[in-house]
């Protein structure tokens, strides 16, 4: 499994996502309050780029009236038709055993563990001092 | 092991070359408030600034409902130069036209003056909305074809619109939407199927209007999911009242494109209306026929939303009952139960029904040829 670097942590902050194509794949990377997902940003139902929906909470119901609303900021709802998704495993809410969307592990590594491979230094210059946003695939 | 430094991008995957297709439901929005302005005479320019529109029903003008996603379309098709979704010919183009090789695309504003109380106000709308999609829209590219939208409850006004735009091919369609005071049958409205016989244009009746009536028959319901399938309820009375008045038999040159409600269940209704119309004929004697034979041979149907069944198999069995030369793909541009075009129809289809179903038919009964 190839581990690519997306950015230095402290040019990712909380609260936004960054699109880009790995191998010709197309994919999005979130920071939810500090934590990292990668997702495909293609939408498995007719192929939106799934990542530019709103991040949302997670409606559910045990009985009708009673509403529980979690998870906040935790689900991608597709700019289309508005399927939902877990960022965190790409679950569908609408089809789960039909649908789910490529979920890439993403993770933050110190600059000293990255700066190893071939291609680093040709495209961006690496201060080995910092902790960099890494994505699995 | 393997690292890779990558720079963040935005670039999307490369363009695939795509069927060639006739989009039949566009909806061109205006990008600003006063953008008819120019179009409308001053004394209407000025009512609309100080008494604004007055419908047949509350809660038009606000959306009754968010509509699932802003103004009920595509997040991702706000014009990078603002303005609401559908409001720019340039972005239009670059989201849709041409990635998805769409060779004619139909028209079909909304928000247009139809279903409104003032009749010389609709009236006065509805003109400048055609003036307007000649202008923004279809002489800016050759694709694009306006529909004529007409102020449907003063027939009278809204067949003189019709005959001052017949000719003009900027127009393939009559478009009324499937919402109205009265179910669309009543004579009231035939003037308009008059007019549009006589000028050899379809009359679109596309889901939506506010015709002071709850959307389903049972009553105004609690959620915005069942105003999406109360509108295929509507346009099965719509259909039913056009044939059983007998519309379809006063007018038999008459073309009429259902458009935005599904056609799943037109096989459904054909049948049912087949076997009351055995038993109860005599009531309407001048349905001299069954109900099905007109519906097969004056009706057309675009497919967004097309229905998505488990069996994919199942629609196939559908569409070949209606008939393969009966459907004109539309994708609702820009709108958010947006059909993407290499994504609807089950593998199996034949090329020269797959031709059909995304242009020929289109091109048929529009009258555009290649
Ligand atoms: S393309 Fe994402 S929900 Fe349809």
């Amino acid at each position: 499994m190839a581990r690519h670097v997306i950015a230095p942590v402290d040019e990712f902050p909380p609260g936004t996502r960054k699109f880009l194509e790995i191998d010709g794949r197309p994919i999005a990377v979130f920071n939810i309050k500090g934590e990292y997902f990668g997702l495909s940003n293609r939408c498995p139902h007719q192929g939106a780029a799934l990542c530019e929906g709103p991040l949302i909470g997670l409606a559910q119901s045990k009985d009708p009236g009673e509403i529980e609303y979690s998870r906040l900021g935790e689900i991608i709802r597709c700019p289309w038709h508005g399927w939902e998704f877990d960022v965190r495993t790409g679950q569908s809410y609408c089809d789960p055993r039909r649908f789910r969307v490529k979920a890439y592990p993403a993770h933050v590594e110190p600059g000293a563990s990255v700066v190893k491979g071939p291609y680093v230094a040709e495209t961006i210059p690496v201060r080995v001092e910092s902790n960099y946003v890494v994505v699995e695939l | 092991m393997n690292i890779q430094f990558r720079e963040t991008t935005e670039s999307a995957s490369p363009p695939t070359i795509k069927t060639a297709i006739a989009d039949c439901d566009i909806h061109p929005a205006r990008a600003t408030r006063t953008e008819l302005y120019p179009y409308l005479a001053k004394r209407w320019q000025h009512h609309l600034d100080v008494y604004g529109v007055h419908a047949y029903q509350g809660m038009m003008e606000g959306p009754p409902y968010p509509k699932a996603q802003p103004n009920a379309s595509r997040r991702d098709a706000y014009p990078p130069e603002g303005g609401p979704q559908g409001s720019s010919l340039s972005f239009m183009q670059q989201q849709h036209l041409d990635p998805n090789n769409v060779q004619l695309g139909v028209l079909n504003p909304l928000g247009t003056g139809q279903g409104i109380r003032n009749h010389e106000l609709s009236a006065a709308l509805c003109s400048a909305i055609n003036d307007w999609q000649i202008d923004k829209w279809t002489s800016k590219d050759k694709r694009l074809k306006a529909s004529i939208v007409v102020g449907n409850e003063d027939a009278m006004t809204a067949a003189a619109e019709i005959r001052e735009r017949a000719g003009d091919k900027n127009f393939v369609q009559v478009l009324l939407l499937s919402r109205n005071v009265e179910p669309l049958g009543q004579r009231r409205y035939w003037p308009i199927y008059q007019a549009a016989e006589e000028a050899g244009l379809p009359v679109g009746v596309h889901a939506f209007g506010f015709g002071g009536n709850p959307i389903t028959p049972s009553g105004w319901p609690s959620y915005y999911i069942e105003e999406m399938v109360g509108h295929s309820q509507c346009q099965q009375s719509a259909l039913a009242s056009l044939v059983l008045e007998g519309v379809c038999e006063r007018f038999p040159k008459l073309k009429m494109v259902m458009i935005e409600a599904g056609f799943g269940w037109a096989p459904s209704l054909c049948w049912r209306l087949d076997k009351v119309w055995q038993r109860l004929r005599s009531e309407v004697p001048h349905v001299r026929r069954p109900p099905s034979e007109y519906i097969r041979e004056q009706v057309w149907w675009t497919t967004q939303p097309m229905e998505d069944p488990e069996r994919r198999e199942d629609l196939l069995d559908v569409i070949e009952w209606i008939g393969w030369d009966r459907l004109l793909f539309a994708t609702d541009y820009p709108h958010w139960d947006y059909d993407e075009p290499s994504r609807v129809l089950p593998p199996g289809v034949s090329e020269a029904n797959r031709e059909a179903f995304y242009l020929g038919n289109a091109r048929k009964l529009y009258g555009i040829t290649a």
